[in-house]
């Protein structure tokens, strides 16, 4: 994918310098390895900043809300479906948007690279398919389809829904992956286990709320974590007061969460924070037959009914 | 030990619609129905009114149970609001089940204000159930001892 970063700096420029956008938003090269940071530029001349390759995981879409400027965005597959779902819940008008789309093969899961070599990595270089990976002592490549993030492994949307322009061809589609095996491996699970599996993955949470600032879907003037009368949740790390701010999170995340993977990769402390949004994922689509952000038209899952809906554990 | 198990009461908090289910409960009291004491009834405007921090405040606070019941699909006094509710407590039922709790403690109804025996009916079981599940140990809250 990388590249795409040429046609990007071009498309950037072109939109800029015609006045067809105010404000282009992409990626710039972080200063550290695998971190690309968001660049929001406001003329042409900053944009042969902008860069493309696999670690461009970071969801723009949060740049998106309370806007009145015209913005260029980039949009993956995922990050496209949270531009459907800002519009669906008006954060932004679709005439402000030039989305720019980027077919995405997916992003690399730099905690999978980082496990994989001994000594910590310095640089990084992506070329084709292959990333490499160097250190004072040591230089490594790997096939970037072989160290994706869990979440892109099995990704359903690779090409942009919605889009004005695209960077390159529509990639192929992914067949023959079980999205949800990992839910279903869960589900067959007794109780016990589940809780087990629950506590354990929250137990290291530090509440720093890295998640909730990395989704885009996460734009409430106050969350609820910060309400204080009446106080829903505690601030401390009590594993009480964790498990409660997990649930409610992803339980917020119903019928919305495009599984972009955001919240996994800030998370500073590795928590698979997927493990419940996933799960409700998997219901929006087995009972409602729904995926969040793939239609721009319909109304958001609880933001619409049917007088047929499920009712057999209502007595 | 046994005989402690038997006096165990559970303690079930229940949302119940001012329009429906809260009318159910008077009129099971008129008709001097026999339901146990185990609930403490939280009225609510509209089953819509019931967000899953409700659900999971009672619970950290030490429910054993939670029971929320409002009009039939159709008859909501605000049209349509229990009918966004219901997709919404599907999905928490689910996420609930996912992380290990069980479901038994988690109950739902419709019941009309004309249902007062239903009403004696439902709560009767759902204590009998919740008493089945036992004691509450999950996502309590513990409160701070002070001295």
């Amino acid at each position: 994918m990388v590249n795409y970063t040429d046609k990007i700096r071009e498309t950037a420029k072109r939109l800029l310098n015609d006045g067809t956008v105010d404000t282009f938003i992409g990626y710039r090269k972080g200063s550290l390895p695998f971190v690309n940071n968001p660049a929001i530029i406001h003329n042409a001349e900053e944009a042969d900043e902008l860069v493309w390759d696999s670690n461009c995981a970071l969801n723009l879409c949060n740049y998106l809300t309370n806007r009145t400027d015209k913005i260029g965005v980039l949009a993956t597959g995922c990050n496209s479906r949270n531009i459907a779902m800002h519009l669906k819940e008006n954060k932004i008008k679709r005439e402000q948007l030039v989305i720019v789309g980027v077919p995405c093969t997916g992003m690399v899961d730099h905690r999978a690279v980082k496990g994989m070599v001994d000594g910590e990595i310095l640089e990084v270089t992506e070329a084709g398919e292959e990333i490499t990976v160097k250190g004072d002592d040591f230089e490594k490549t790997f096939k970037t389809a072989d160290v994706l993030q869990t979440n892109c492994q099995t990704c359903a949307h690779r090409n942009p829904v919605i889009f004005d322009e695209l960077v390159a061809d529509e990639v192929p589609e992914l067949d023959g992956v079980n999205q949800y095996a990992d839910v279903e491996a869960v589900e067959a699970q007794s109780d016990e286990e589940k809780w087990q599996n629950f506590e354990n993955i929250f137990e290291s949470c530090i509440r720093c709320y890295a998640c909730r600032n990395a989704c885009p879907l996460c734009y409430c003037p106050t969350c609820f974590v910060d309400e204080s009368k009446p106080q829903w949740v505690g601030k401390s790390t009590d594993p009480t007061d964790t498990m409660t701010f997990h649930f409610l999170r992803a339980f917020h995340m119903a019928g919305r969460c495009t599984d972009c993977g955001a919240c996994e990769r800030a998370c500073p402390v590795d928590i698979p924070l997927r493990y419940l949004t996933k799960k409700l994922n998997k219901d929006a689509k087995d009972i409602y037959d729904y995926e969040s952000g793939t239609n721009v038209e319909d109304k958001a899952l609880l933001d619409t009914y049917k007088p047929t809906d499920l009712n057999d554990f209502i007595r | 030990m046994e005989k402690e198990m038997q006096e165990w009461q559970p303690k079930i908090v229940a949302f119940l619609c001012n329009w429906c289910t809260y009318g159910a409960a008077d009129l099971a009291g008129v008709n001097r129905l026999q339901y146990p004491p185990n609930f403490k009834v939280i009225r609510v405007p509209c089953s819509g009114r019931i967000s899953p921090k409700l659900i999971l405040a009672a619970f950290r606070n030490g429910a054993d149970g939670v029971w929320i019941s409002g009009c039939h699909p159709g008859d909501c006094h605000y049209i349509e609001g229990n009918m966004y509710a219901r997709r919404r407590f599907t999905l928490f039922r689910s996420l609930f089940k996912h992380i290990g709790i069980d479901e038994r403690r988690l109950h739902f109804s419709w019941i009309s204000a004309a249902e007062g025996i239903k009403f004696a009916e439902v709560a009767n079981d759902i204590v009998k159930t919740v008493k089945e599940v036992g004691p509450a140990k999950q996502l309590i809250k513990e409160k701070a001892q002070v001295a």
